[in-house]
C-alpha cells in the first residue's frame, strides 16, 4: 500500500507498530511531489534533504524505544506565510522572493516540537490574498480533481498537497475563508479555529484581526490531533488567548446527540449553485438521523458581511504590507538615486495587482475624511454580525451551511473580475468578522465530479463541538473513498 | 501693531525615553553606546510575521508621570499604528496612542512673574522610538549612502502634551524644566536634552491681546537644549510679530530650530504633509490597568520638587531661592538631607553645597551621585567648624583636598596638622608679640581706627601660620588693647 494514502492517525498506528518508518513514508511523499509538483504547483519550496535527516532522528527515537509524540515522523506541508527558521519564506509575493527569516512561527515550532517533518512551503496567493490561488507571485495551483480549476484560496497549495497526497497534512491561514474554501474546493477537511486559539506569531501578517492559523487534514480526525498540536496561549502573541486546549481527539467519536444545528436563512440564497445546495441540504438529513435537531436560525447582517470584510482587510494590509519598501530585506527595485524612488520601485515591481489593489483600498478607507465613513463603519457592521452570531448561539450549538457558493471554477474565470472573485467568500467572511470557528468538511460532488462541503460555525472556543458534528457525518458518509485521478496526468 | 500688542500662545509637545530595561514591545536592551544593531531583534527590525507585546514595566513608568502629573489614568486605552514611510522606522508605521490615550487631564505648577501658576497637561501617552539613520560622511545632502542602526527602534516613549497655556518663551523654558526634574525625580527619564531621551517640540502662535480665538499655529522642532527652547521661540515670537505686524499672516507650517544660524526654518513641506491613517493596533488588545496596581503606583510616588522645595524652607529654614536650587535635582536634594541628618546645621550645610560643592561638579547637580566628596565627608567638615577644631578658612583647603583625593575631613586635618589653634596660653604669647611689634597699629586703634583691629587680627594669624582661631584672637586683642 501507498503510504501517501494513509491519514495521520493511520501512519501513526504503522509507525508505531513497526510496519512503516519515518524515513519510508518521507520518500514516498519526496517521490510523489517530484512526480505531481510541477503539473499542481502546490509547492513554491520543497526541502528534501531537510525533512530526509528529520525522518531519520524520528526513526532513531523511535528505534531506541521512546514514546512516540504527537505527530511523530509525520510529513506536512506550511502554508508559504508562516515563517520556518533558515526555509524560503515568500508569502506567494515577488517582493519576499530572498527572504529568509531566522525564526520559527509559534505554529510551526509546536509541528516540529511533537515530532512532525517539515517537507516544504506551499503556494498561495500573494500575502494571502484571493480566492484561487491565481494570485500568486510565482505560479498558480491547480485542482488536482480537474487541473483546469482553481483549488480555491489563499490556501490553495495546502489544500491541493492534501487532497493530492503529497503531504499527510498541512497549514494553511484563514483571513475571510483561505482555510475552508479551498478545503471545500479540494475536498479535505480544513478548520478556521477561534480568533486567538493558535497563535499568529511568524504568520506573515495580511490582516491582523482576522489571520488565524488552521489545519488542512485529510479526515476530521487528523484535523483535531494538528489543532491540538498547534494551539493554546503563546506569550509573543499578546492576542492569543489563554484558554485550555481540551482533548479535540476525543471529541470526534463523541456523537451529535443531543446537539441542536442552526440552518441560517441568509446562507441559502440565490446564487448558490442548486448541486451544493443539495448536497448540504443531504448532510443535514443525515445529521439528523444521527440524532441532531435541526432548526432554522437567523443571522441578518450576513448581507454586510463582504462589504466590510473588504473595508476592513485591506485597511489593516495597507499598514501590514507598508515594512515592504526595499529597505530591510526582500526586493529592491534597482537603480534608485534617492529614498522615494527606491520605495516606490521596490513596491511597483514586488506587489502584484490585486495584492495592490487591496492597498489603495485600504489606504484611502483610512484616509483623513474617509476613516468615519469607511473604517469605522465597517467596525460597526462587525459588531453587529457578532451580536448575529451570539444570538444564533443562544439557541443552537452549532450553525451548518455550505462552505462555497459554488464547486472549483475554471482557472483565469474570475480573475478579470475582482467582485466575483469576492462574493465567492460570502459564506466564509461572516466567522472570521465574528471571531468563532469554523470547519468545513467534504459532504460530496457535483455531476462534473468537483468536490462539496460543509460549513460548521461553533461557539468561540468550541471548536470540539465542531469536531463531534463533523466526524459524525464523516463516519456516516465516508466520501473519502473517491480519489482525485492523478496518476492518469501525464 | 508692535511686538507688546501681541499675546504669546505655547504649548509643548516633550518626548521622553523612559529607563526600562527592555523596549517598548520586545525584550531588547536599551543602554546607549552599543555597536549599530547589536540590541535589535526580529521585532524592533519590523521582519515579517512577528508581534509587539506590552511592556508592563514601561506602563508603571508611564502611569507613575501620569499620576505625578495629576493626569487621570483612563480604565482603558489603545494603541494604535501612525503611518508614515521613513527608513528608520522598519515596520512604516509607529506603534503610538491616539484616540485613546494612557492618561488625560493633568496639571503642573510653573513659577512666573505672579507666583505659581498652573500648566494644563492635555494628554500622556506611550509609543515607540524610531531607529536612526547615519548618513556616510556626515552630512545628508552629499552623503553617497545612509545606513540604518535599529538600535533606538523601539525604545518606550512617553509623549507629554501640554495645554496651549504658556504665554512666553521664558514661561515655556520653565515649564520644561519643572517636567524634566519631575520626570527624574520619578526616575522614569534620565532627562538628557543633548543626548535625546528628553526632546522638545512646540506649537506657538501670536494673537492681538485680548483675543479669544487662537492665531496661526506653527510648530518648531529640533530644539536640543533648554538654550535652544528658549531662543528659538524668541525668534519665532519675534518673526510672527513682524509677519502679523506687515499684515502678511503667519503660515501654519513645521519650521526647523538652526542653532548655527540662530532661526527657524521651514522644513520642506515633503517631510510634514502625512496623513498619518491612524487606526487601532490590532496586534495589541486594549490595555486595562488594574486600579489597585494604579493606587499601589501612585502610594509609592517619591515626594516631588515642589513640595520637597517647600519642606526644606519650613523644616530647615532656608531661602526659597536655595531650596529651589537644592531640589532642582534628586540626587542634589538627597545628598543635602543625608548630610543634614548627620550634621545638623541645614544653612552651613545648603551653603557648602551650593557655592563649593556645585562648583566642584561644574554646576551639574546631577553629577553630586559620582562626586568624591560624600554627604558625610561634608557633614563632618562642617562639624569641624562648627566645633572650632579648624577655619571656615582651612575647611576650604580640606574641602578642595577631599574633592581631589575623596579622603574623609578627619583624616585630612590630622594628617595636615590643620588643628585650629583656641590654646589661650599659645595664643595671648603670640598677641602680645605683635602688639609689642605693631605700636603703630595700637595707637591707631586707640585713636579709633577701626581696620587696626583687623589688621592686627591678620598679623597674629599670620604669626600662627593660619592656625589662630580668629574669634579667639579678636577677643584676646579687644581685651588686652584695653578700652580705647
Amino acid at each position: 500500500m501507498d503510504p501517501t494514502r494513509l491519514t495521520i492517525h493511520e501512519a501513526l498506528a504503522a509507525l508505531r507498530g513497526g510496519t512503516l518508518t519515518a524515513s519510508a513514508l518521507v520518500e514516498a511523499y519526496l517521490a510523489r511531489v517530484a512526480a505531481l509538483n510541477d503539473s499542481l504547483g502546490a509547492y513554491l519550496t520543497v526541502v528534501g534533504d531537510a525533512a530526509r535527516a528529520q525522518a531519520g532522528l524520528v526513526d532513531e527515537r523511535l528505534r531506541r524505544g521512546e514514546p512516540p509524540r504527537l505527530l511523530e515522523g509525520i510529513p506536512l506541508a506550511i502554508k508559504d506565510v508562516l515563517c520556518a527558521r533558515g526555509i524560503r519564506t515568500t508569502c506567494g509575493s515577488r517582493i519576499l522572493e530572498p527572504f529568509v527569516p531566522p525564526y520559527d512561527a509559534t505554529a510551526v515550532a509546536r509541528l516540529v516540537g511533537v515530532g512532525a517533518v517539515l517537507l516544504g512551503k506551499t503556494n498561495l496567493d500573494e500575502f494571502a490574498m484571493g480566492s484561487s490561488t491565481e494570485n500568486s507571485g510565482f505560479r498558480p495551483t491547480r485542482n488536482p480533481w480537474h487541473l483546469g480549476r482553481v483549488p480555491g484560496g489563499s490556501s490553495g497549495g495546502s489544500a491541493a498537497a492534501v487532497a493530492a497526497d503529497l503531504a499527510a497534512g498541512a497549514l494553511g491561514t484563514d483571513t475571510g475563508g483561505s482555510v475552508r474554501q479551498p478545503a471545500a474546493l479540494c475536498g479535505v477537511v480544513g478548520l478556521r479555529p477561534t480568533y486567538g486559539r493558535v497563535s499568529r506569531y511568524g504568520l506573515v501578517a495580511f490582516a491582523s484581526s482576522l489571520d488565524q492559523i488552521g489545519p488542512l487534514a485529510k479526515d476530521v480526525r487528523d484535523a483535531a490531533r494538528l489543532l491540538e498540536a498547534i494551539a493554546g496561549h503563546d506569550p509573543m502573541d499578546a492576542t492569543s488567548a489563554d484558554v485550555p486546549v481540551p482533548d479535540y481527539q476525543g471529541a470526534v467519536d463523541a456523537g451529535v446527540g443531543g446537539l441542536t444545528l442552526g440552518i441560517p436563512d441568509e446562507y441559502f440564497i440565490p446564487g448558490l449553485d442548486r448541486e451544493v445546495e443539495a448536497a448540504v441540504r443531504t448532510a443535514i438529513g443525515v445529521l439528523e438521523r444521527l440524532g441532531a435537531r435541526v432548526r432554522r436560525v437567523s443571522l441578518p447582517h450576513t448581507d454586510y458581511g463582504v462589504a466590510a470584510y473588504y473595508i476592513l482587510a485591506p485597511a489593516e494590509a495597507s499598514s501590514n504590507l507598508a515594512r515592504y519598501d526595499g529597505v530591510k530585506y526582500g526586493l529592491r527595485g534597482a537603480g534608485a538615486k534617492d529614498l522615494v524612488t527606491m520605495t516606490g520601485r521596490s513596491r511597483a515591481e514586488g506587489f502584484g495587482p490585486e495584492v495592490k489593489r487591496r492597498i489603495m483600498l485600504g489606504t484611502y478607507a483610512l484616509s483623513a475624511g474617509y476613516y468615519e465613513a469607511y473604517y469605522g463603519r465597517a467596525q460597526r457592521v462587525r459588531t453587529l454580525i457578532r451580536r448575529d452570531f451570539d444570538r444564533a448561539f443562544g439557541e443552537v450549538d452549532v450553525i451548518v451551511s455550505p462552505t462555497a457558493p459554488t464547486p472549483a471554477f475554471r482557472l483565469g474565470e474570475k480573475t478579470g473580475e475582482p467582485l466575483a472573485m469576492y462574493l465567492n467568500d460570502i459564506f466564509t467572511i461572516p466567522a472570521p468578522l465574528a471571531g468563532v470557528p469554523a470547519l468545513s468538511v467534504p459532504c460530496g460532488f457535483s455531476t462534473s465530479g468537483l468536490p462539496i462541503a460543509l460549513q460548521l460555525t461553533g461557539r468561540p472556543f468550541d471548536e470540539a463541538t465542531l469536531f463531534r458534528v463533523a466526524g459524525a457525518y464523516e463516519a456516516e458518509a465516508d466520501w473519502r473513498a473517491r480519489r482525485p485521478m492523478l496518476e492518469a496526468v501525464p | 501693531m508692535s511686538g507688546a500688542d501681541f499675546e504669546v500662545v505655547i504649548g509643548l509637545e516633550v518626548h521622553a525615553q523612559l529607563l526600562t530595561r527592555s523596549k517598548m514591545f520586545c525584550g531588547c536592551s536599551t543602554t546607549f553606546g552599543a555597536a549599530p544593531n547589536a540590541q535589535t531583534c526580529p521585532v524592533c527590525q519590523g521582519m515579517p510575521g512577528v508581534l509587539p507585546v506590552i511592556n508592563r514595566r514601561a506602563v508603571e513608568f508611564a502611569i507613575r508621570a501620569a499620576r505625578a502629573l495629576h493626569c487621570r489614568v483612563n480604565s482603558q486605552c489603545r494603541f494604535a499604528r501612525k503611518h508614515y514611510f521613513y527608513p528608520d522606522m522598519p515596520k512604516n508605521y509607529q506603534i503610538s496612542q491616539y484616540e485613546e490615550p494612557l492618561a488625560e487631564d493633568g496639571w503642573l505648577e510653573v513659577a512666573g512673574d505672579e507666583g505659581l501658576r498652573r500648566v494644563g497637561i492635555q494628554r500622556l501617552h506611550l509609543e515607540e522610538d524610531v531607529g536612526k539613520l547615519v548618513h556616510q560622511g556626515g552630512v545628508f545632502e552629499t552623503a553617497p549612502a545612509s545606513l540604518v542602526d535599529f538600535n533606538r527602534s523601539g525604545i518606550p516613549l512617553m509623549e507629554i502634551v501640554s495645554r496651549p497655556d504658556l504665554r512666553s518663551p521664558v514661561d515655556a523654558a520653565e515649564y520644561l524644566r519643572v517636567l524634566r526634574a519631575i520626570l527624574r525625580y520619578l526616575g522614569v527619564c534620565d532627562g538628557n536634552m543633548e543626548e535625546g531621551s528628553l526632546r522638545c517640540d512646540a506649537n506657538i502662535s501670536l494673537r492681538p491681546r485680548g483675543a479669544s480665538q487662537l492665531g496661526t499655529k506653527v510648530e518648531i522642532k529640533n530644539m536640543n537644549s533648554f538654550r535652544h527652547v528658549r531662543a528659538a521661540l524668541e525668534h519665532e515670537v519675534a518673526r510672527q510679530a513682524r509677519a502679523l505686524a506687515r499684515g502678511v499672516g503667519v503660515v501654519q507650517e513645521t519650521r526647523l530650530w538652526n542653532p548655527d544660524r540662530g532661526e527657524t526654518l521651514p522644513m520642506r513641506s515633503k517631510e510634514f504633509a502625512h496623513d498619518y491613517r491612524y487606526f487601532p493596533e490590532p496586534d495589541l488588545p486594549s490595555l486595562r490597568p488594574d486600579p489597585a496596581w494604579v493606587g499601589e503606583i501612585e502610594r509609592s510616588l517619591p515626594e516631588l520638587p515642589q513640595a520637597r522645595r517647600d519642606r526644606f524652607v519650613e523644616q530647615y529654614a532656608l531661602s526659597s531661592y536655595d531650596a529651589d536650587l537644592l531640589t532642582a535635582d534628586r540626587a542634589l536634594a538627597d545628598y543635602y538631607e543625608d548630610a543634614v541628618r548627620l550634621h545638623s546645621n541645614p544653612k552651613a550645610l545648603a551653603n557648602w553645597i551650593l557655592s563649593e560643592l556645585l562648583r566642584e561638579l561644574r554646576g551639574d547637580p546631577a553629577a553630586v551621585s559620582a562626586s568624591p566628596v560624600r554627604p558625610a565627608h561634608l557633614a563632618r567638615l562642617v562639624a569641624l567648624v562648627d566645633d572650632g577644631t579648624i577655619s571656615g578658612k582651612m575647611a576650604k583647603d580640606v574641602f578642595e583636598r577631599m574633592a581631589r583625593t575623596g579622603e574623609d575631613p578627619d583624616a585630612l586635618v590630622r594628617r595636615e596638622g590643620l588643628r585650629q589653634v583656641a590654646d589661650e596660653a599659645v595664643l595671648v604669647r603670640l598677641v602680645d608679640e605683635v602688639l609689642a611689634a605693631n605700636a603703630v597699629a595700637v595707637a591707631d586703634y586707640h585713636k579709633g581706627k577701626k581696620q587696626s583691629l583687623a589688621y592686627l587680627v591678620g598679623q597674629v594669624m599670620k604669626a600662627s601660620q593660619g592656625k589662630a582661631s580668629p574669634q579667639v584672637v579678636n577677643r584676646l586683642l579687644v581685651e588686652r588693647l584695653g578700652p580705647r
